[in-house]
């Protein structure tokens, strides 16, 4: 593997671990949007150039900005005095160890049967184009109704109640 | 070691580190934060296995990725939705701090 690799996957999990890690919510909101560009630079790393410029669009224009925003309206940003872990916390930590271990032993010990292509596949948007309104139609549809529900759900969740009403 | 066990093995690491935050943090927008994670190490699995895998001409797992990409952002949106409707009913964004249903 090249230094890019390990450079970029030193800065996502840096990302990463300050994301969850860090006091301050909106320090972590910034450092979220530190591992999400380090993820679409792997995809780009991958030859998967629609989908790492789709990361950057999606994940830091606009889910990183709606975290913040989040915690903005719900004051998040103020520290709690009695600490940012849950009471439970070991647990969850242990928890997230064995899947962890779990994960990087069914990954090593598979190791040498995965599927090793050299060959650089180039896929042009208009390939992507074609293949959505063609063999994927049917998905572009639910994941469009799917959008539009979700986006009118959220409104109408979030939406401000008036006093007396009920 | 193989590219694609490698870039298995930091999908694996983001996914824990995901779940540890998601699991660990009172704050219900820093839980959120965490399932994001986790969901962009799946994203990156299925990259990686579009890449090294056979038939790559196919997309199949890059569409798939794109579409978990808008699943994901549709999540965001309800999920961040529930967390502001939740602060202004209870005060609180505190998850040990939210033990009743009926608020």
């Amino acid at each position: 593997m090249s230094f890019a690799f390990y450079l970029v996957v030193a800065l996502t999990v840096a990302g990463a671990l300050a994301a969850v890690m860090l006091k301050n919510t909106v320090h972590c909101a910034l450092a979220l949007t530190v591992a999400f560009a380090g993820l679409a630079l792997l995809f780009l790393q991958l030859d998967a150039q629609f989908a790492g410029f789709a990361q950057i669009l999606v994940y830091i224009g606009a889910v990183a900005i709606l975290v913040v925003f989040a915690i903005l309206l719900t004051k998040g940003s103020e520290t709690p005095r009695d600490g940012v872990y849950s009471h439970n916390w070991f647990v969850g930590l242990v928890i997230a160890a064995g899947v962890f271990a779990v994960l990087g032993w069914a990954v090593m010990g598979s190791a040498r049967i995965l599927p090793h292509e050299t060959a650089v596949p180039t896929v042009t948007v208009l390939e992507i184009g074609n293949a959505l309104v063609g063999r994927y139609v049917l998905a572009l549809e639910i994941v469009a109704v799917l959008l539009t529900a979700a986006t009118i759900g959220a409104v109408i969740v979030a939406m401000h109640e008036k006093e007396g009403k009920s | 070691m193989t590219p694609l066990a490698s870039y298995l093995l930091v999908a694996a690491l983001l996914f824990s580190i995901g779940l540890a935050g998601a699991l660990t943090r009172r704050n219900a927008i820093l839980v959120l934060i965490g399932i994001e994670l986790m969901l962009n190490a799946a994203n990156l699995n299925l990259i990686a296995f579009w890449r090294y895998g056979p038939h790559p001409e196919r997309m199949t797992g890059m569409i798939f990725a794109i579409f978990s990409i808008a699943v994901a952002a549709a999540e965001a949106a309800v999920g961040l939705g529930l967390v502001i409707q939740i602060h202004r009913h209870a005060k609180t964004t505190d998850l040990d701090a939210m033990n009743r249903m009926k608020g």
